[in-house]
C-alpha cells in the first residue's frame, strides 16, 4: 500500500517478473538472440530515473531476495501478477517459466497470483500441459507472446484456429484474464506484427474473457486505442507506459495518457511495474504525483486520486477477484466509474 | 565529409523510417557514409534495438540502396544494417537485389507494398493532425476546417510533407483538395464526422511522435555516438 497526502492507494503490479537471462541459461548456438533480448530489456531500463539502473549483470538474474525487497518492501506493492515469458529456444531452462515464478510464490503466500501460459502451436501436448497448469497452480490468467519462436515458426495470432481451442479451453478451466504482449518478429513477416485486429476478433468472440493487452499495444497504440474503446472486454497493461515515458518522455506521457483515458477510460488500464525492466517504487510515487504539465492538454479527461486508485490497483482487483482493505476502496464507490468523455466516443464512435 | 559524401547523405534524406515517418538521416539511423574516389558508396546503417521489426528495417535497406545508387557518380552501392537478428537475411537479399519474400524464405508470403500504404496512411493522419492542431488553438471550429481547402493554408514544411503523402497514396493533394479528406477513399470528412476523424488523427500522431522519441531514446543508450545527419528531437 501506498498512502500520500492522507490518501492510500492498495497497489496490484498486474505485469512484472523473474527470470534468469544470465549467460549460463543461454541455448548453445542462440546466444545472440539471448544476448540481443536481456540487452534490449536492460536498454529499456535505463529510461527510468538513473539512480535505479542496474548492470548488466544484476540484470541478468535478481535474487529472491532483491525482488521481494524491491517489489514489496521498497515498492509498495500489495498484490504482484507472475507473468511468464518461456522463450526456451533461446534459454535452457526457459526465461521466466510458471514454474520459476510459482517456486518463489510458494515461498510467500498470499503476495502473487501466478500466470500461466500457452502456445497454440503446441497443439494436444499443449492442452494437456495446460490442465495440468491449471490443476497445479490455480490459474486465472495467462501470458501470450505472440511472437515467441518457436521449431522455426516465428509466430502467430489470436485468430488461428489453433488458438481459438486453447481460448475454449481456458474458458472451461476457469481461466479469466487473458494478457497478450505482441513482439516484433511474427508469421507472416509481410503483415504488421504489431497488428492487433487478431484480439478484436478474439474478445468479440470470447465476450466472457477478458484481454488485458500488455504494453498498450505499443507501438500501435492508435490501433490498440480504436479496437479497445468498441470492445468492453479489452484493457489496457500500461506496463512500459509508465516505466518507459513517465521519467524519459515526461510530454509524451501526458499524451499517451490522455488519449488512453479518453479512448480506453480510467476503468480498463491497469498498473504493471515490469520488474525488473524498471522498480515499481519510483513509478507508483511519480504516478499518484502525476498530472498533466500545462495547458495543451486540457481537452484530455483529468485526472483524480480516484482514477490513480483504479489504475494503480482496484481495476486489476476487480479483475482478479482481489480482496482490497476498505480504506483503499473509491471515495463515492457508488459512482458509475466510466468517465464522461469516453462514453460520448463509445457512443458515437465510427471507427 | 566531401562533397560526394554530403550528396549521398542528402539522397538518404528521402529514405523514411515507415513506421515514424521520419528520415533516417535525422533519426540518428545513419551510422557511416563514405564515398570512395572512384564512387565507392558504402551506408551502414543502425537501429535501436536488436530485435527492429524486420519487414520495416528491410524496406530502409532497400530503399537506402535505391536512393543511393540513383546519386550521379556513384559507381557502386553497398548498404549495410548492422546489429541486427536479421542482418544477414536482410543484408544477403539487398546485395542480390532480391525481393523480401526471398530474402526471407518461408517466412513471407509477398512483398511489403501494403504494409507501406497502411503506413503512409498514418502518415497522412498523423500530417493532418500537425496542420490542424494550430489552426484549432489559433480559434478555427471544425465547422471551418470542414469548409478548407489544401490552398487556404499558408506554405509550411508540414504542409507540404501532408500533400506529399497524400500524393504517394494518389489521393487528392492540389489546392483545390478538401483539407481533411478519408486517407483510404480520399472523399471529403464532413463536418459531423469531423471531431471524431481529428481525435483520431491526433491520436495517430501522439502515437508515432511518441514511439520516435522513446526508439530515439533506445539508439542513444545502445550507441551513444550521432548518425550522420542526425538532428535532435524537440520535446
Amino acid at each position: 500500500m501506498y498512502e500520500k497526502d492522507g490518501n492510500k492507494y492498495f497497489v496490484v503490479d498486474s505485469h512484472m517478473h523473474y527470470w534468469d537471462a544470465s549467460p549460463e541459461n543461454w541455448v548453445a548456438g542462440q546466444e545472440n538472440y539471448a544476448k540481443g533480448w536481456i540487452d534490449c530489456f536492460h536498454a529499456y531500463q535505463s529510461l527510468g530515473p538513473p539512480q535505479t539502473h542496474w548492470t548488466i549483470e544484476h540484470f541478468y538474474k535478481c535474487s529472491e531476495d532483491d525482488l521481494m525487497k524491491d517489489v514489496f518492501e521498497d515498492g509498495y506493492v500489495d498484490k504482484a501478477v507472475f507473468q511468464p515469458t518461456y522463450l526456451k529456444e533461446w534459454y535452457t531452462t526457459g526465461f521466466n517459466t510458471t514454474e520459476r515464478n510459482a517456486a518463489l510464490a510458494e515461498k510467500h503466500p498470499g503476495k502473487f497470483i501466478v500466470n500461466g501460459r500457452w502456445d497454440p502451436r503446441e497443439g494436444d501436448a499443449g492442452i494437456k500441459q495446460l490442465e495440468e497448469d491449471v490443476a497445479r497452480y490455480d490459474l486465472k490468467g495467462v501470458k501470450m507472446y505472440t511472437a515467441e519462436w518457436r521449431e522455426g515458426s516465428r509466430g502467430w495470432t489470436l485468430q488461428d484456429p489453433e488458438a481459438y481451442r486453447f481460448l475454449e479451453k481456458s474458458q472451461e478451466l476457469g481461466i479469466k484474464n487473458i494478457h497478450v504482449h505482441k513482439g516484433p518478429t511474427i508469421w507472416p513477416l509481410d503483415k504488421d506484427a504489431f497488428d492487433v485486429s487478431d484480439i478484436d476478433h478474439a474478445a468479440t468472440d470470447f465476450p466472457d474473457l477478458n484481454f488485458i493487452v500488455e504494453h498498450v499495444g505499443l507501438p500501435r497504440i492508435e490501433d490498440f486505442c480504436f479496437m479497445a474503446t468498441q470492445e468492453p472486454n479489452v484493457y489496457a497493461g500500461l506496463s512500459v507506459v509508465i516505466g518507459g515515458l513517465m521519467h524519459a518522455r515526461p510530454k509524451f506521457f501526458a499524451k499517451v495518457m490522455g488519449e488512453l483515458l479518453f479512448w480506453v477510460g480510467e476503468d480498463k488500464m491497469t498498473f504493471g511495474s515490469d520488474y525488473s525492466i524498471w522498480e515499481p517504487k519510483w513509478q507508483v510515487e511519480g504516478f499518484v504525483d502525476w498530472d498533466y504539465p500545462g495547458d495543451e492538454f486540457s481537452d484530455y479527461p483529468r485526472v483524480n486520486t480516484d482514477t490513480k486508485r483504479k489504475i494503480l490497483g482496484l481495476n486489476a482487483a476487480k479483475l482478479y477477484g482481489i480482496e482490497v482493505p476498505e480504506e483503499c476502496r473509491l471515495a463515492d464507490a457508488g459512482k458509475p466509474a466510466a468517465p464522461d468523455d469516453a462514453a460520448l466516443v463509445e457512443g458515437g464512435a465510427k471507427v | 565529409m566531401t562533397e560526394e559524401e554530403a550528396t549521398v547523405l542528402a539522397a538518404l534524406d528521402t529514405v523514411r523510417d515507415p513506421e515514424l515517418d521520419e528520415p533516417v538521416t535525422t533519426l540518428g539511423f545513419i551510422s557511416s557514409c563514405t564515398v570512395s574516389p572512384d564512387g565507392d558508396a558504402q551506408v551502414r546503417l543502425r537501429l535501436p534495438t536488436y530485435f527492429c521489426a524486420p519487414n520495416f528495417a528491410f524496406l530502409m535497406v532497400a530503399d537506402a540502396y535505391d536512393a543511393v545508387s540513383a546519386v550521379a557518380g556513384v559507381r557502386r552501392t553497398e548498404v549495410r544494417l548492422e546489429d541486427h537478428f536479421a542482418s544477414e537475411a536482410i543484408n544477403g537479399g539487398i546485395a542480390a537485389r532480391a525481393g523480401f519474400a526471398e530474402s526471407f524464405d518461408g517466412l513471407a508470403d509477398g512483398e511489403l507494398d501494403e504494409l507501406r500504404t497502411d503506413f503512409v496512411r498514418k502518415a497522412v493522419l498523423a500530417g493532418t493532425d500537425r496542420v490542424c492542431r494550430p489552426l484549432l488553438a489559433a480559434g478555427q471550429t471544425t465547422d471551418d476546417l470542414a469548409e478548407l481547402t489544401l490552398g487556404d493554408l499558408p506554405p509550411s514544411p508540414d504542409l507540404a510533407r501532408l500533400r506529399a503523402r497524400r500524393a504517394d497514396l494518389g489521393l487528392p493533394s492540389g489546392d483545390d483538395s478538401a483539407l481533411l479528406v478519408d486517407a483510404v477513399t480520399g472523399e471529403p470528412i464532413g463536418a459531423q464526422a469531423l471531431p471524431l476523424h481529428l481525435r483520431r488523427t491526433r491520436l495517430t500522431r501522439v502515437s508515432a511522435e511518441a514511439n520516435g522519441s522513446m526508439c530515439r531514446g533506445m539508439l542513444s543508450q545502445r550507441y551513444g555516438t550521432r548518425g550522420q545527419g542526425q538532428v535532435e528531437e524537440v520535446q
